[in-house]
């Protein structure tokens, strides 16, 4: 309701005016239809049956057709119609089968006219004749279509269609006598009215049920069909068969179809299932709907244009049961949201990318090849001035050839190949993947690698002479641990532009990471002090040159029960001494008592120092992994991580996301992941690296990426005769028992590799044609073309 | 002795190539001989008790293996093999060492072996498609050879179901196995247990899993919620069920990988309904299906007891009892009369709507009413129920409680618009082979019924359709649900209601009293009948609460 644009089209005198505006209706709509003077709509479902008014601002409910004292079935709508030469004229299908006629014109509340029960299923759809006021067709789940006149009181004739249920019946608005039927296994009949003994015509118009047909308002045969394979189809019906014009692929089932009056090849569709939108399109444009309106929330049950000569209004019911109008002018349009460039790679490693011209100017220094032209319709044709396709008239075509030998990229599918991502524990991915690395000369990234399994693995596999050493020097500040180091390392690997940015937040953390080592170590004393009993194995192995300290110390914490109680009281005033600052005695009482509340205290001054102590109180043995919350680095890491990805080195961020997984995983956002799986699935596949590719499908955790490999990788064939699905065998049909795929050499059938010329079509077993080709630069079959195979 | 060379392979015998799979019955004759020799020369020696354990062993091996034999000798769609196999269990007797026998019950405890077709004697199609089954799983199981009264179907069947579990699909292979074995176990199926228990093995699943489901992980443990009321009571399936497992951290299930999963369950869960409905017996390979025992010995098959079957004493209990010919004979003329008499008046009288309604109430009330009068619990094999938990939970009629569930209007969520297009969406091919499968099972007829010939049987076969479907509280707005009581008479819907709501209930006597002057293919048609309608209700429901968590 927000957008107040106002649409004025003259119509020869009367003037639709209007806005996109919606109602709510009490019950789920089925269908819907428009009045002749485009100023009611009625809607219709299963519990509900009303005419709204359109007004200017808003629908208001005019009549409520279902009264009686108790809901009949003969009032639950499966479909409705409104004739279109007698106002008050309306019929409904009910699910029961009971075709239903309205007269509005009667005096009394209850407006039901007649009541047909002829039909023994659900009748699907009701349909009037264009130009007879009494003549009224429907269309039922029990395959018989059935015409009935009004004035009589039983169907004037029966139509079977000899196959299934019939879903659409449809009277041509040209021809007189001729109406359309479509039916629940594909196919669309056409008859005469005047001969119910057989169907003038029938052609098999889609894989599976053809919910829905619409004859085109002005050209003549023209019939648009939908179907639950998800595909529009326009039908020539002119000629002697069928003649498929134009295909549509939406991406759900379609299941009302409208053509757009006064845009000869627009037509409106809404879907069955999943997908709630409308669109419009243009069909000679199938990928990108010209027009899309996004209003509803639930799927949309029926279309129907306002006006027969007003394109731009367009009123919907749904199951969400709302009832809307659409103005054309508010429609979102997907092509405004669609990135008109095009890339694409050659043979020999060339790119070519195409793009507008607007774009493409700005980026001096390369000179755009002369406009593409090959897509005229995509670019120049505009057939209605109204429609803002301005913007796409020009492109442009950049070539970037390669040059020989720059470029290579066999590092890349080195890596990729030789990366160890998972099975192992984490220390010899690390190591596997630094070693990797360093034998393709990628230092840095090999460096990464080191740093990472420093970070985040035990220590007990780290080399202890640093340990050793630094406790052996017993200096209690400013100790050169080999942790500040790596983050030196790490920072400086990460090159020096990032270097700068980032410099704050590496001294801060070098600091913090000071203060807790330096706890460490006197904690570490202070432990020593505690007795042998201590199982923190390899510290005790580390101290052993200290023993006599160790005996030095009073004897009272040796036997205290409760090592958490003591602990800590020690481990404080160390600490203070090297963050400077006093200790409180209360705050030291705290820490005695509930460690937790006062860490969180503590928090202010420095996180890490507070951890150090909570080593000390747990006895240390898994010291490194609890001196600092597990999760300390990860911001650094994540940093680590974009920077490669930003760089271009998406397979590092990949790599190192796999085979840190749950380490780091929670601290990059979903969509990054995403992007990046996505940018190294599609490298990878670039260089036919499937088998990796797949590995890092497999492996990854982010849900759209782990979908990949679930979708279907079948590939159905279809018979070039008689063009079904060749269901049981790929090479030979089962229904006119011919082979598909014949080798114009040895005229055997192709069961494997079927190679084929572009050219001419023609082809065979993949040996044979290239041995054929070297003798010979005819090809094989005869037909005098030269062909190539490279 | 080495185990490795000795390694069985059977899958060379699935060839379709005879001099493949000659090779491999040669290579199988000599481990078996080997094998035989190793145990008589060990049974020779006088004394080793240190060898008494690995004796049992191998023994048991072997045992294992000559039932594999038996199967092959009596099963196998190609002759060379049957024969072959024969032969080879001769000579093994010959040495003296005891060899199976099948258990004589032929592939149904309810259908004499001799109106079952045998193998060897099927005609070209059916051959094709025995060939393709052995090919596919190597080996051709009970169902399959009943089901066989119906090629048209079994065609149909046997793709999807070589579909679900062997083609390309979002689950693991041993995922596939173990949702069928979670599905059948619901019903205390030990038949298609102990079928895919050995293909879930095969596949290389853990068989640590079959511990019971707390041993598999957290996300197939997740399903058993769904499971278990998807095969009891469906109407209560909601979109929280789906949103549960779908948003389980690490433990979640992707859209494609719950429709599949969705899929085999109601699958399973309606071919357990056909293996108790048309009482199929062990496969001869398996437990129960074979006896080293002596013919004297006793007649006594274990399967029976798990199933709740006691056959020999209905067997006995039937010849007593057996209603005159010609009282059943009047069953099926009357049965007609009624059909041409609803045909007829169906257009003079018109039932008024409310009418309509409450016969739809009526026939869904009185389905929960139509129960065999023997309620008692019968518990469940141990060896079955450690597959699922709350063995307690079973089919309830929503009426019963005072619970009242709303109808399930089709005309508003169907199969052919709306699950089709949501299962072909996310698990591509499979949408198109279900609605093949149930567009066969509702058109297939012979148009006959009976002893009579040239019958529209549609209304007949509609009505069974909608009365199964009516139990599960789905209505078709179309539909004067007071056909339904006069074309079914009581023992029908009891067999109906026992094969669809708790199979494991379904005795001979069940199975021998509805429609006594029917052919066992029409029976078993009706069978077919069941497992779809009820495979398609589940489906609905489960699909139906999908598409509304989508939206």
């Amino acid at each position: 309701m927000e957008k107040m644009s106002r649409v004025t089209t003259a119509l020869g005198g009367s003037a639709l005016t209007g806005h996109t505006m919606h109602c709510h209706l009490d019950a789920p709509a089925n269908a819907i239809s428009v009045c002749r003077d485009a100023a009611q709509v009625v809607v219709a479902g299963r519990s509900i049956f009303k005419i709204y008014a359109i007004e200017e601002e808003q629908f208001v409910e005019k009549l409520n057709l279902r009264v009686g004292r108790k809901p009949s079935l003969n009032l639950s709508c499966a479909d409705v119609v409104w004739h279109q030469m007698d106002e008050n004229l309306l019929a409904t299908a009910a699910t029961n089968g009971v075709v239903v006629t309205w007269n509005l014109g009667r005096p009394s509340r209850n407006k039901q006219d007649q009541l047909f029960t002829e039909h023994k299923r659900t009748v699907n759809k009701v349909c009037f004749h264009p130009s007879e006021a009494h003549v009224l067709l429907s269309g039922s789940q029990d395959g018989f279509m059935k015409c009935f006149d009004l004035r009589k009181k039983d169907s004037v004739s029966t139509f079977s269609g000899q196959s299934e249920s019939v879903r659409d019946v449809q009277f041509s608005i040209r021809d007189y006598f001729t109406f359309a039927s479509t039916f629940e296994n594909g196919n669309v009949q056409l008859w005469d009215i005047r001969r119910p003994d057989r169907c003038e015509r029938m052609f098999t118009a889609h894989n599976g049920p053809v919910f829905c047909c619409d004859w085109h308002p002005d050209d003549r045969g023209w019939l648009a069909t939908g179907g639950r394979d998800k595909m529009v189809k326009v039908w020539d019906m002119t000629t002697h068969r069928a003649k498929e014009m134009h295909c549509v692929q939406t991406i759900a089932s379609v299941a009302r179809v409208k053509w757009r009056p006064e845009c000869r090849h627009h037509l409106a569709t809404c879907s069955m299932m999943v997908d709630h939108n409308i669109y419009v399109w243009d069909v000679r444009r199938p990928f990108v709907p010209a027009a899309m309106f996004e209003e509803h929330r639930d799927v949309t049950t029926g279309i129907a244009w306002r006006h027969p000569h007003d394109p731009s209004f367009l009123l919907s019911g749904s199951k969400d049961s709302t009832l809307c109008q659409h103005l054309f002018r508010d429609a979102s349009q997907p092509v405004e949201r669609a990135n008109p460039e095009g890339l694409c790679y050659g043979l020999f490693g060339d790119l070519a990318f195409a793009a507008k011209e607007s774009l493409v100017a700005t980026d001096s220094g390369r000179k755009p090849y002369a406009g593409d032209r090959r897509h005229p319709i995509f670019f120049k044709r505009k057939l209605d001035p109204a429609e803002p396709f301005t913007g796409l008239a020009s492109s442009a075509l950049s070539v970037f050839e390669m040059e020989p030998g720059s470029g290579s990229m066999s590092w890349f599918v080195d890596t990729a190949e030789r990366y160890a991502l998972a099975g192992r524990p984490l220390a010899e991915l690390c190591d596997h993947n630094a070693k990797v690395a360093r034998e393709l000369g990628r230092n840095q990234v090999a460096q990464t690698w080191t740093m990472l399994r420093m970070i985040y693995c035990s220590p007990g596999v780290v080399p202890t002479t640093n340990l050793n050493h630094s406790v052996g020097k017993g200096s209690s500040c400013g100790l050169p641990l080999m942790n500040s180091f790596n983050l030196k390392d790490m920072s400086q690997g990460l090159g020096s532009e990032t270097r700068l940015d980032r410099s704050k937040g590496d001294t801060r953390s070098d600091t913090v990471l000071l203060d807790s080592s330096a706890t460490l170590i006197t904690n570490e004393d202070n432990e020593e002090t505690e007795g042998s009993d201590v199982p923190a194995d390899y510290l005790l192995g580390d101290v052993e040159g200290e023993e006599e300290e160790l005996y030095l110390l009073d004897p009272e914490h040796a036997h205290t029960e409760e090592p958490e109680y003591v602990l800590p009281q020690e481990a404080f005033p160390l600490r203070h001494e090297i963050v400077d600052t006093p200790p409180g005695p209360e705050h030291l009482q705290d820490k005695a008592e509930s460690p937790h509340v006062s860490g969180s205290e503590a928090d202010a001054a420095s996180l890490a120092p507070v951890d150090a102590s909570f080593s000390l109180i747990s006895v240390s043995h898994a010291l490194y992994d609890s001196r600092l919350p597990p999760d300390f680095f990860s911001a650094l890491v994540c940093d680590m991580l974009r920077f490669y990805a930003e760089q271009g080195d998406v397979q590092m961020a990949v790599s190192v996301l796999i085979v840190l997984g749950e380490r780091v995983r929670k601290d990059i956002d979903e969509q990054t992941q995403e992007h990046w799986y996505t940018s190294y699935i599609d490298l990878l596949q670039r260089f036919c690296l499937w088998n990796v590719s797949n590995q890092v499908v497999k492996l990854s955790t982010s849900r759209a990426i782990s979908c990949l490999n679930q979708a279907s990788t079948t590939l159905h064939v279809n018979c070039s005769h008689c063009k079904r699905p060749m269901s049981s065998r790929g090479w030979v049909c089962d229904r006119c028992h011919r082979c598909a795929s014949m080798c114009a050499v040895c005229h055997h059938v192709v069961k494997g590799l079927f190679v084929w010329c572009q050219g001419c079509s023609h082809g065979g077993h993949l040996q044979h044609i290239m041995k054929w080709l070297e003798g010979s630069s005819h090809c094989p079959a005869g037909c005098g073309h030269l062909c190539e195979y490279s | 002795m080495a185990e490795g060379e000795n390694e069985m392979r059977w899958d060379g015998l699935c060839s379709r190539d005879s001099t493949a799979r000659e090779t491999a019955l040669e290579n199988i004759r000599q481990i078996i001989l080997r094998k035989t020799e190793y145990l008589r020369s060990v049974k020779e020696t006088p004394y080793c008790p240190s060898d008494g354990l690995s004796n049992a062993v191998s023994l048991d091996g072997l045992n294992k293996l000559l039932a594999h034999l038996l199967m092959l000798s009596k099963r196998c769609p190609f002759k060379d093999v049957r024969e072959k196999s024969e032969f080879i269990l001769k000579s093994v007797q010959e040495l003296g060492i005891r060899i199976p026998r099948p258990l004589g019950h032929g592939p149904s405890r309810f259908i004499p072996e001799k109106e079952i077709l045998q193998v060897g004697s099927e005609d070209a199609q059916m051959h094709a498609l025995f060939s393709d089954s052995f090919a596919a799983l190597g080996r051709l199981d009970n169902i399959t050879l009943v089901m066989v009264f119906h090629p048209q179907y079994l065609e149909s069947f046997l793709k999807t179901q070589h579909y679900l579990l062997q083609m390309d699909g979002p689950l693991p292979l041993h995922y596939r196995h173990y949702i069928g074995i979670m599905a059948a176990a619901r019903h205390q199926c030990s038949y298609l247990v102990n079928l895919h228990v050995n293909d879930f093995l095969h596949v290389g699943g853990d068989p640590k899993w079959l511990n019971g489901l707390e041993n598999a992980p957290r996300k197939l443990q997740n399903l058993g919620e769904l499971n278990k009321v998807l095969a009891h009571r469906p109407w209560l399936i909601t979109k929280e069920h789906i949103e549960g497992l779908l948003k389980a951290e690490e433990h979640s299930w992707s859209l494609a990988e719950l429709v599949h999963a969705v899929v085999l369950l109601t699958h399973y869960h309606s071919l357990a309904s056909f293996t108790f409905g048309c009482g199929i017996s062990p496969e001869i390979h398996c437990d129960g299906g074979h006896t080293f025992r002596p013919p004297s010995v006793s007649n006594y098959c274990i399967c029976d007891i798990t199933n709740g079957n006691h056959s020999v004493d209905e067997m006995q209990v039937n010849s007593a009892g057996n209603v005159p010919v010609s009282d059943s004979f009047f069953e099926v003329e009357a049965l007609m009369e009624k059909m041409r008499q609803l045909q007829e008046c169906r257009d003079e009288e018109e039932a008024s709507q409310e009418e309509m309604a409450s016969r739809f109430e009526i026939e869904k009330r009185e389905s929960m009413f139509v129960f065999s009068s023997d309620d008692e619990e019968v518990t469940p094999a141990r060896d079955v129920s450690r597959h699922f938990e709350d063995t307690s939970y079973g089919y309830k009629d929503f009426s019963r409680h005072g619970i009242q569930v709303p109808t399930f209007r089709v005309q508003d969520y169907c199969w052919e618009d709306h699950g089709y297009s949501l299962v072909n969406r996310l698990y591509p091919d499979v949408g198109q082979l279900i609605d093949e499968k149930f567009h066969i099972a509702y058109n297939l007829t012979y148009n006959t019924m009976a002893m009579h010939k040239d019958v529209d049987t549609s209304m007949l076969r509609r009505a069974i359709w909608n009365y199964i479907q009516c139990m599960f509280g789905i209505r078709y707005d179309d539909y004067d649900y007071g056909e339904i009581n006069q074309l079914l008479d009581r023992s029908f819907k009891v067999y109906i209601k026992t094969v669809v709501c708790t199979p494991e209930k379904v005795t001979k006597r069940m199975y021998d009293s509805f429609w006594r002057q029917f052919k066992h293919s029409e029976k078993v048609h009706v069978n077919l009948l069941l497992i779809e309608a009820r495979m398609q209700a589940e489906l609905l429901y489960a699909l139906r609460a999908i598409t509304r968590y989508m939206t």
